[in-house]
């Protein structure tokens, strides 16, 4: 059982998980998006910081499976310092990546191809997905 | 116990390895599975009778009614009607619900009644009753639980007044297991002139019912969890009622005579049934009741009795596992909701799902049950026919290692 489960919860992942980085809220000014998966109960609340195109700061809090939370502090970490464009491209290959499909590895992804395994199940990947597709709803309203 | 050995037998999904392990299937609050006797008679019907029903001079047409009608009158057995004009076939617990909302419900409420429900419901009989409450300015009431997940009938009484038209429980919560005193509460309901709505979904699959003992008003369920293919569903409503209510569909099937700028409809239950109906699966639905009255429903709900007390007891002497709902498994269906440790329940649904065995995790449409629990989301292990104690012991183990893995690998 533990090899297949073990392509799902890799060591770095469960460090996300148990030790979440940027959790908490940016509280004067920043983008707030709210997101849950209505099917299972897993609910991110997002704060982006964006200055100039750039994401100068990001923050997450919620509640959620090990998959969601820690795909949430992952993503946090990702985008914090780059341009909105880069994060959108990195969204991209992130869900590239979820459907299994070939991605771009010149972008740096550090922990987040800890998470490429989550493609192997299929149930999860909405886990997964959720805290990149608030970011993604956030840059594009504040792009409008 | 039931003979699970042969139970099985007749469910040729259960035969099955998932990810290296032999099929156990504890998503029954979800769906049941289905046995051959009901693939079959669906089967046949597509096979030897399809046609289009109440219409046909033709043999198709009348086998095609025959078994339809068939089906409608096994119901009314299975559920002890007085007619079958009391049941109406629909797609399922949330259509049959929505139907006494809006039809009877928006006809007779008015700004200022009140429409009674429970903290234990089901989204399906939760939201058609905020929306009829918004339409007529009605008002919705919640009847709050005891802490062990059931209902006092003391807070029931205190709940339904003399402004109380409708009341709206569910019969065997789907996510406490809890069985509600759905006869002492209809009961009080009519004493205050309520009419009373029973959420039987999960009921009708794992106890008798009996719509004159209960004297309920309505009685909602569907097919799919009782063996029943998915699609079907009834409506179970008193004739008097019925009789007055304005038809929730128009089109075919439903009408008597149609003029240019008027119309007339069928009698009960016809006119509730606009449009070709789910012949295939009423007629699957009837095969569903054949079999599980073969079984027996008394042996049923006792069955599930005795798996719900095996699996309580196995469950809480794991170290950090809680669960809820009512301590006192005669209580309860077969039903156990729980949480383990630290570990979301989606987790645990992975890991156990690795070892071939199948729970739900999640919020079980019920947000605001969840809510009153204080938690997110929970695990779900519900039981039928063909589970046993075996079933229960994979699932202990699995929890067993689902919790090493979490707390001890990380």
């Amino acid at each position: 059982m533990s090899s297949n489960l073990d392509q799902l919860y890799r060591r770095v992942i469960m460090d996300h998980y148990k030790n979440p980085r940027n959790k908490g809220s940016i509280e004067d000014g920043a983008l707030t998006i709210d997101m849950n998966n209505p099917t299972c109960g897993d609910r991110i609340h997002l704060t982006l910081q964006v200055e100039n195109g750039k994401i100068q700061n990001a923050k997450f809090d919620g509640e959620g499976c090990s998959i969601s939370m820690a795909s949430a502090s992952m993503m946090t970490q990702a985008v914090k310092g780059k341009s909105v464009e880069e994060a959108l491209q990195l969204s991209t290959t992130f869900s590239e990546m979820m459907l299994g499909k070939d991605y771009d590895d010149s972008l740096e992804l550090d922990d987040i191809e800890a998470l490429s395994g989550v493609s192997q199940f299929p149930a999860r990947i909405k886990c997964a997905t959720l805290a990149w597709k608030a970011m993604e709803k956030g840059v594009s309203e504040e792009k409008e | 116990m039931l003979n699970t050995k042969e139970i099985r037998s007749y469910f040729p999904i259960l035969d099955q390895e998932i990810n290296g392990h032999p099929l156990v299937y504890l998503d029954n609050g979800a769906t049941s599975q289905k046995p051959i006797q009901v693939i079959e008679a669906i089967k046949k019907y597509y096979e030897f009778e399809n046609s289009n029903v109440h219409r046909g001079v033709h043999t198709l047409g009348n086998r095609a009614t025959d078994s339809y009608e068939g089906a409608r009158e096994k119901v009314r057995k299975f559920i002890n009607a007085k007619s079958t004009k009391e049941v109406i076939f629909t797609r399922g617990t949330t259509t049959a619900i929505n139907m006494v909302a809006q039809s009877y419900g928006q006809a007779n409420l008015k700004e200022g009644d009140e429409i009674v429900i429970t903290h234990m419901e089901h989204h399906s009989n939760i939201i058609p009753w905020q929306q009829l409450a918004k339409k007529t300015g009605a008002v919705l009431k919640y009847i709050d639980l005891e802490a062990d997940g059931t209902l006092s009938l003391e807070k029931v009484r205190e709940t339904i007044t003399n402004q109380t038209k409708i009341v709206s429980i569910v019969y065997v919560s789907n996510v406490l297991g809890t069985m509600n005193p759905i006869k002492e509460i209809t009961q009080i309901a009519h004493e205050h002139g309520a009419v009373m709505v029973v959420d039987g979904a999960q009921a009708a699959p794992h106890l008798k019912l009996d719509v004159q003992d209960l004297d309920c008003d309505f009685l909602a369920f569907s097919g799919h969890k009782m063996c029943g293919p998915t699609g079907i569903g009834v409506l179970y409503g008193k004739e008097a009622l019925l009789d007055k209510m304005e038809p929730f569909e128009f089109g075919g099937e439903m009408i008597d005579f149609v003029g240019l700028y008027d119309s007339t409809w069928k009698e009960l239950p016809w006119k509730f049934e606009g449009g070709t109906p789910i012949i295939a699966g009423a007629i699957g639905l009837g095969a569903a009741i054949d079999f599980l009255e073969e079984i027996g429903l008394d042996e049923i709900e006792k069955h599930e009795h005795e798996l719900a007390a095996y699996a309580m007891e196995k469950m809480s002497a794991i170290d950090g596992l809680s669960i809820y709902g009512p301590v006192d498994p005669t209580k309860r269906a077969g039903i156990v909701t729980f949480n383990l440790d630290d570990v979301h329940p989606h987790d645990v649904a992975t890991v156990l799902d690795m070892s071939g065995i199948a729970v739900r995790a999640g919020h079980h449409c019920a947000q605001p049950l969840m809510k009153w629990l204080q938690c997110v989301a929970t695990a779900r292990a519900s039981f039928y026919i063909y589970n046993s104690e075996e079933d229960l012991d994979r699932l202990v183990t699995g929890l067993l290692s689902a919790k090493e893995y979490f707390n001890d690998v990380f």
